[in-house]
């Protein structure tokens, strides 16, 4: 009853489905090999859900997306600057946590100031990312450092290093939202700003802090996605808008703001990819897949919503 | 008198709802029959609010039964209810309001028939409102909106209002007000409906009551005509030892500087309970409000708090509704229970145990979420977020809506004390009977200060002069 109840179990059943659906189909070849390609894009998808998920924490209408526009830019600016030469793999992150940073305050100054929507301030604001993204990019592809290629794509105790990285920032998200003050305000914020203004909260702090803090983690989430995939491409952060989104949702946070879901963000990205590859491995088109993948968000989030309502 | 007319609207027989392990209703018989106004009174929690939800349909009791005069539900039988937790539509104006609970207005004109039906409730209830049927809800004061809230389940809506439960319909109405509600109650008992009347003003049920029944731990403890009852037997019979509120004579006290003055003219002096009176609706929540937003800010959290807020519009301004108990008393108290920004989860839950005793609200744990609370209760824990605070200065817009007797004459000795202590209290109520209590009052009008009394001119009669003065030289 208690376990059945908390809501991150379910995206990690519809995981452990997915891998077995695929597994079937394999007759179990391959279980490890997929269990690690899984940990390996889960990563990326689970980082930017992180981010995603403390903004759509903060209530009804915040949202960043501006994700895939700040991940572009960070992997290029980032990649350009280290120029493939070795040694420079801290530098290049802190090259990229910058303009993580950059944007974020971009974007909430926006948001704040101008008291723009944040998804119209978002969406405005990376059109803009995007722009100097190509501009500093010119058609290049520079390739990452070599200890940092090996380090993005490499392992350690038989799991990826950017799970690692993704399991570390997961458990901090917890603690954070779990154990400390600022969390504490977040959920406050989220529920009810108003109360949480007259209770002492601070919340326009809080808000700014977590839209730097969503950026950061996309820009983060860039710099690792070009460092693994071999380069910065202007199409990289393409899929994690829809992504960072639905696995919050289907992580079994509260679309309504001030209930977050940390476990379940991980489910979630472990989820999405099998989908995919399970449709891939029944020989779906890509047409067909993006139907499908919308279809199976759209059903998880009437069951969530469907199964709170009960309750 | 045909034949229905002399039967029960309603009846209970031994009606039963429990919420899991809690007993919020235990067995309670009771009959309405035209014509009757019941005072209904117990504490906080007693299971007032459960038993007016098992009368209108919100919920199917446990055990027992529900039988109605005529038809089969609630609704066919003309019962109406007015929510203590206000229940109108924001967005949306006073006639469409009326709209959503009186589904046979259609066609093409439906707005013309329902500001019609609105405004002639509001005008037989409330003579002079000044409400208009087209204004938006949210752009109403709570005391408007409860206003039309009442008005509404009077209106007739295509059949006929039998019996209006009103669960504290003038915890946010002025003494003005709220007499003329009690007129209309006294009128439409008078013309063969019923009504049941929930207040924890026992002056108010007193006024308007035929028979009371006296609810305790979901049970009935007493039942009887209005008249066999006295002041003390009815708070002795609801449980809970109240002190008289007449022997706290204001005595001259020594203040501390003045620590705080607005542009308005609000001022308050170190350990001064300063009260805040007028008619309900001339600005005194919104100076009080914009009073905490510049005592506090939206970028830093100072360690200590220079100020508390403790909100009468709960809903609003109060409460965090995902949350529990605990975490909603602890959130102003959070960086006194910190160390290094994590959390002390033990001395957390030290501070809400000892103010969930000291000011008794009705749990037995307070992990349970604040929802699960009744309205009073809640209140109650949003009392126990500002006095946990250290801030200096606490500031309390109408703090004392839907709390009983009881607890309203502990709070009061809890500021007394606070204040003797060097904290300072803004208060403002719509009840007069609080606002007596202070060492200064500013009364209200339009939005501006028309007076300020102190000491022994702190009268109901100088209050409602000044609350009106302006109003006759105009």
């Amino acid at each position: 009853m208690t376990i059945l109840a908390k809501p991150w179990l379910w995206s990690w059943l519809a995981a452990a489905a997915a891998f077995a659906l695929i597994l079937g189909l394999t007759g179990g070849r391959g279980a490890g090999e997929l269990a690690y390609a899984a940990l390996s894009f889960g990563a990326f998808a689970a980082i930017v859900g992180l981010g995603q998920m403390l903004v759509i924490t903060l209530g009804p209408g915040n949202v960043d997306l501006s994700i895939p526009a700040t991940m572009t830019l960070a992997a290029t600016l980032a990649l350009k600057a280290m120029g493939g030469e070795p040694g420079t793999a801290f530098a290049g992150l802190a090259i990229a946590l910058g303009v993580g940073a950059a944007a974020g305050i971009a974007n909430y100054a926006l948001i704040f100031l101008l008291r723009l929507p944040p998804i119209i301030a978002t969406l405005a604001a990376s059109l803009v990312y995007q722009s100097l993204a190509i501009w500093s990019n010119r058609g290049l592809r520079i390739k990452p450092p070599e200890g940092l290629a090996d380090f993005a794509t490499g392992r350690f105790l038989g799991m990826p290093n950017v799970a690692w990285v993704g399991l570390a920032l997961a458990i901090a998200v917890w603690v954070l939202l779990e154990r400390a003050v600022a969390g504490r305000w977040l959920l406050a914020t989220g529920q009810n700003l108003r109360a949480a203004r007259l209770a002492g909260v601070p919340v326009e702090l809080v808000r700014a802090c977590t839209y730097v803090a969503v950026a950061m983690f996309a820009a983060l989430t860039g710099y690792l996605l070009a460092s693994f995939s071999g380069g910065a491409a202007l199409n990289m952060g393409a899929e994690y808008l829809l992504m960072s989104i639905a696995v919050v949702v289907i992580g079994g946070s509260s679309i309504a703001g001030g209930n977050s879901n940390v476990p379940g963000v991980w489910g979630a990205a472990l989820f999405m990819f099998l989908v995919v590859s399970m449709l891939n491995s029944y020989g779906a088109g890509a047409g067909a897949r993006n139907v499908l993948t919308g279809a199976i968000i759209i059903a998880i989030v009437i069951a969530a919503s469907t199964r709170r309502a009960r309750t | 008198m045909s034949d229905h007319e002399s039967r029960p609207i309603v009846a209970l027989v031994d009606a039963a709802r429990h919420f899991g392990p809690v007993r919020a209703l235990d067995g309670v018989s009771l009959a309405v029959n035209p014509g009757d106004c019941i005072g209904l009174v117990g504490h906080n929690g007693a299971g007032k609010s459960t038993l007016v939800n098992l009368i209108n349909g919100g919920f199917a009791p446990t055990s027992g039964t529900i039988g109605f005069g005529v038809g089969e539900t609630a609704l066919a039988a003309g019962v109406r209810s007015v929510f203590q937790e206000l229940s109108l539509c924001p967005n949306l104006t006073v006639a469409e309001n009326l709209r959503i609970s009186h589904t046979s207005l259609s066609g093409l004109n439906w707005r013309r028939a329902a500001r019609a039906e609105i405004r002639q409730s509001l005008d037989t209830i409330f003579p002079g409102h000044g409400i208009d049927a087209d204004a938006e809800v949210d752009t109403l004061s709570i005391a408007q909106r409860q206003m039309v809230e009442i008005a509404i389940g009077f209106a007739p809506r295509g059949s006929m209002a039998r019996l209006v439960i009103l669960d504290e319909p003038t915890s946010s109405l002025d003494a003005g007000i709220a007499d003329q509600l009690l007129t209309h109650v006294g009128r439409f008992c008078a013309g063969g409906g019923a009504v049941i009347f929930i207040s924890h003003m026992l002056g108010e049920v007193f006024e308007v009551a035929s028979r009371i029944v006296v609810l305790k731990d979901g049970k009935v403890v007493a039942e009887g005509e209005a008249d066999d009852f006295t002041r003390k037997g009815l708070v002795d019979a609801m449980g809970h030892v109240a002190p008289e509120a007449g022997d706290v004579a204001v005595t001259a006290r020594e203040f501390g500087p003045e620590i705080l003055r607005t542009g308005q003219g609000l001022a308050a002096r170190k350990g001064e309970i300063v009260g805040l009176s007028g008619l309900a609706g001339h600005g005194q929540a919104e100076a009080l409000a914009q009073l905490y937003l510049s005592q506090s800010s939206a970028w830093r959290a100072d360690r200590t708090a220079r100020a508390a807020f403790v909100a009468g519009d709960r809903q609003r301004d109060g409460v965090l509704p995902l949350w529990s108990i605990l975490r909603n008393i602890s959130i102003s108290v959070l960086r006194q229970c910190a160390r290094g920004g994590l959390v002390e989860r033990q001395a957390e839950a030290g501070i809400a145990e000892n103010w969930r005793r000291r000011i008794g609200i009705r749990t037995y744990d307070v992990t349970n979420p604040i929802l699960s609370l009744s309205g009073g209760n809640q209140q109650k824990a949003l009392f126990a977020r500002a006095l946990a605070s250290p801030a200096p200065v606490v500031i309390m817009d109408d703090p004392m809506r839907g709390v009983d007797v009881g607890t309203k004459q502990d709070v009061y000795a809890m500021i007394r004390d606070e204040a003797a202590k060097g904290r300072t209290f803004l208060w403002y109520s719509t009840e007069t009977e609080e606002v007596c209590q202070c060492d200064r009052v500013f009364v209200f009008r339009n939005d501006e200060i028309s007076a300020e009394l102190s000491g022994a001119d702190i009268t109901e009669e100088k209050i409602l002069q000044a609350s009106f003065a302006m109003q006759e030289a105009s």
